[in-house]
Order: structure tokens, then sequence, then C-alpha cells
């Protein structure tokens, strides 16, 4: 018995040492919900943010910012100009705690500005949006240098429940310079204040040469990032090479490992590393073979769907639906498709009214309806 | 005097030659870095999700091609008979950088072209379909 006991343990550990246990995706056999196409004929709608009034700002990729409001879409004037190529664009959006109050957005995109190299990095700004225009734009950080390389802009934005402000931007195409060295932008998730100063307690304001913005670093491309409802952390996820997309719990000051351990492959199907594991860098809390290509990302939480409590909603642009992810303890059990074949999901938000809202590339704005 | 039109035409030849070769090699790294994670490495795409660029019926008309990639492309688009409904956003890419792509695609895993694609060609190439 006590040698069956320790066997036991160590398969386990094998196990965890393994990473994770496989969970095949579902397709339910019955669907209990319909899609209502709410905002049609958007290009690549890359961002969604519910204002309380149950309108919605909505970014194109090719910098366009949309007020979506009883029906109507109203083109915000004043935006920055974006600097459109590869995979950037205008792309985060998120609201000011104290939105009603101040009216007060913020919102990403790829930029020249701030840099005197030729193309471009990705820039997070604050507004005033007021009469269908932004006033006081202000750039609150410019990640540096440009470069004319089209990958890994990253980026979304979300506030914790202490009102920080956290951002991401992706290596840029250059994971063997960039996520490793906090004295460089790219492959970080940086924290500001909602004024764009910099936290006193970030992780690295005392270390010689590190930005300081920095709060995470060794990422590749987070393109979804969420606020836990009832924890409070703040969940990311990001595209993996070949293989390796990863949800990762961001804590200060934490390697989570790009590209020194990954458990991906590169494109051609060549090695980048060896090692899925390192002392000193984070394990992912779950990783995707193959790639979904993660875009979008939610927490289902006082929601219309009572089946879906406490579950993660992510959208797969290459497989053209939205997983929804059941999580015990910490780990991925359950994951579903939804809204299967719906097209390239780029982001997903639960609005204050309840409802998922999903932004489809080519199509719209979809709003996922329970049935009865 | 024909010893003479030889050395006139020998260097544009040779020009020719080595400025496709040159745009190549610039095409391909342009690929690996805009193309490569929905088309891949072998441009195979995605079994009925991203169209092939391999032996593609699609890069026979070279100007819907270059449109394309200048433009972007909204779906459906049928590739080799099968039926193709997404989106390819523009890249932002220079003129000159999309004919080193188009040069790249029309001449790899086994496609060849005649044409050679140059900045003033994809300049050409307007927004509205003609």
């Amino acid at each position: 018995m006590k040698t069956k006991c320790l066997f036991f343990i160590s398969l386990l550990q094998v196990f965890v040492a393994c990473g994770q246990t496989d969970v095949n995706i579902s397709v339910p056999d019955q669907v209990n919900y319909s899609l209502e196409l709410v905002v049609p004929n958007l290009e690549i709608p890359w961002g969604i943010a519910y204002l309380p009034d149950n309108s919605l700002l909505i970014t194109e990729k090719q910098g366009e910012l949309i007020h979506f409001k009883n029906g109507k879409k109203t083109s915000i004037q004043n935006v920055p100009d974006t600097y459109v190529r590869g995979q950037g664009g205008l792309m985060g959006i998120a609201t000011h705690p104290d939105f009603v109050e101040n009216n007060i957005i913020y919102f990403t995109q790829s930029s020249t500005v701030e840099s005197e190299e030729s193309g471009g990095n990705t820039a997070l700004y604050r507004a005033v949006l007021q009469d269908n225009a932004l006033q006081d734009v202000t750039l609150l950080y410019k990640a540096k240098p440009n470069t004319k390389k089209g990958s890994h802009f990253g980026s979304r934005i979300v506030f914790d429940n202490d009102g920080y402000l956290y951002f991401t931007v992706g290596d840029r195409g250059k994971r063997d310079e960039n996520p490793q060295d906090l004295s460089r932008d790219g492959g970080k998730v940086y924290r500001l204040m909602e004024n764009g100063d910099i936290p006193t307690d970030n992780p690295f304001v005392d270390v010689k040469d590190a930005k300081n913005a920095v709060f995470s670093y060794g990422h590749r491309n987070p393109q979804g990032m969420t606020k836990h409802p009832i924890t409070g952390e703040i969940w990311t996820h990001e595209h993996g090479p070949r293989g390796g997309d990863e949800i990762n719990i961001v804590q200060a000051g934490k390697n989570y490992g790009w590209p020194s351990i990954t458990y991906g492959k590169n494109y051609s199907g060549t090695t980048i590393t060896k090692d899925k594991a390192l002392p000193g860098m984070e394990q992912p809390l779950y990783y995707w073979i193959p790639s979904i290509a993660p875009s979008g990302m939610a927490f289902i939480h006082n929601s219309k769907y009572a089946d879906w409590e406490g579950n993660l909603v992510v959208g797969s642009l290459k497989f053209n639906y939205l997983e929804r992810l059941v999580i015990e303890n910490n780990s991925v059990v359950f994951r579903e498709k939804i809204a299967a074949g719906t097209g390239r999901v780029r982001d997903v938000i639960l609005g204050a009214d309840g409802f998922l809202y999903l932004a489809v590339e080519n199509k719209g704005i979809y709003k996922i309806v329970p049935k009865g | 005097m024909k010893i003479s039109l030889l050395f006139f035409f020998l260097p544009t030849i040779a020009f020719a030659q080595q400025s496709l070769g040159d745009s190549y090699e610039r095409g391909k790294l342009l690929y690996d870095d805009f193309c490569v994670r929905c088309h891949l490495s072998n441009g195979l795409g995605e079994s009925g999700l991203v169209p092939p660029l391999v032996n593609a019926d699609f890069l026979e008309d070279i100007k819907a091609t270059v449109h394309s990639i200048k433009y972007g492309i909204y779906g459906p688009i049928i590739v080799n008979g099968v039926e193709y409904n997404g989106a390819m956003s523009p890249m932002g890419l220079d003129d000159d950088e999309v004919a080193d792509v188009t040069n790249f695609i029309l001449n790899s895993w086994g496609n060849t072209s005649d044409v050679m694609i140059d900045e003033q060609y994809v300049k050409k190439v307007s927004k509205v379909k003609l």
C-alpha cells in the first residue's frame, strides 16, 4: 500500500512537471443561445468598451474610433494618426473607473511618435470623450524604439480594483532582444497610475536602467487581458508561435519565460528552445497546442448566462469561434466552442447589461442571447 | 558591331536577374514577418480557414494578387475550388515592399512566374477594382 501510494505520488509529480493534462475541446449537442448582429459592417473591429448609457465604443484596426449608440455609428474625431502596418493599428480601448464623472477613455495604437527611427511602436493615450470628439488627448506611454517590423504590438488595457492601469506590448518581432531585457520595451505587461504616472511600488522602479513602468516580462504577444471578478487578479493570454499560446495570471516582477521557455515551435516547425520550464520563470496556467490564436478575454459573472457563471471566454482568430473555459483551482477542466464558425473573433467583453459582445472580423459586433 | 550590341544588352539582363533575386530575398524577410503566421512557411495555409499560396489559381490574376496584399481582402473568395470567408487586413506595406513579397510568393514552393513585379506596377494598382 505504501509503495502504491509512493508510486502514485511520483506519477503525480511527473504529470505536474510535464505541464497540464490535455483537455479536448467540446462542441455542445444543443445550443441554447442565439447570435444577434448588433453592429453590422465592420472591417476589423479590434476592441470594444461598454459605456454606462449602454452604447459601445469600437476601435477599427485601420484607425477609426466608432461610437455606436441607438443603432447609429458615429466616427469620433481627433484620434491621433495610427501607424497601420502588419498587426499594428488602433487596438485596445478602456474606460476610466470613474467614466460616469469624467468621460475619460484610454486606447492603444501603433504610432510613429516620440522616436527618431522609422517605423512604429505601441502608444497608450488618455483622452476625454466629448461631443463625438476626443479632447485633452494625452500620450501616457510610448514604447521605443520604432521599428518597421510588422508583428506583436499587443495590446489591451485593463484597470484593477486599486485603480492601477495595465496595458500590454508584444515583443515587436525581436524575441531575442526585447522580452527578457528590462531596459527595453516590448514583451511586457506595464502598470501605470490612471494619469500615466509610474506607481512608486512598481517592481522595477529601483532597478538600474529598467523601464519603470514594467509590471511583468517575458511575454510574446498578449492580446487578451481581463480582471478576475472575484480575486481582482489580472489575467492575460498571449499568442505563442506555432503552438504554445498561454494563459497567465500576471504578478509583479514575474518572468513569464518567452523565448527562454515555450511550449511552441517556430512557424517552420523547427525548435525554438528545448526548455519548457526553467527556474525563475513562471509556468502558464494553461497552454494551447495547437494554437487557437487567442484574442480578447472576459470572465462571465453576474451575467445572463446562469450556466456559465465564473467561466472564462476567449476569442479564437484561427478557428473562428469563442472558447468557453471552465476553471477550477486555477486549472482548466473543460473547454467548449461557442458561436462555432462565426468568424475571426477579435474581442469579447461582458457588458454591464450582462450580455457577451463579440467583435468578429469582416462582420461586426454580435451579442449572445440565451434562448427561453 | 555585333559584339558591341552584346555588351550593350548583357548588363541589362544581368541586372534584371540580380534584381529579381534581391527582390525575392527582401520578399522572403517580409513574408516571414507579415504572412507566415497564417499562410505558414510552406505556403499551404490552413485547410478551410486560410487559402494556400502554393499552386493557387487565385495567383494567376497578378493584379488581384497585388490588390489583395496592398489593400487587404475581405471574403468570400474561392481558391482552387474551395471557398474562404475570412478577412486579411491591409498590411501597410510600401509599394516596393508589396512588389517584393509578391515576387517571393510567385516564385516559391514550386510557383513560377514570367513577370517581375516592381514598385511602379504596384503604384498603378488602384483601390477601386476596374
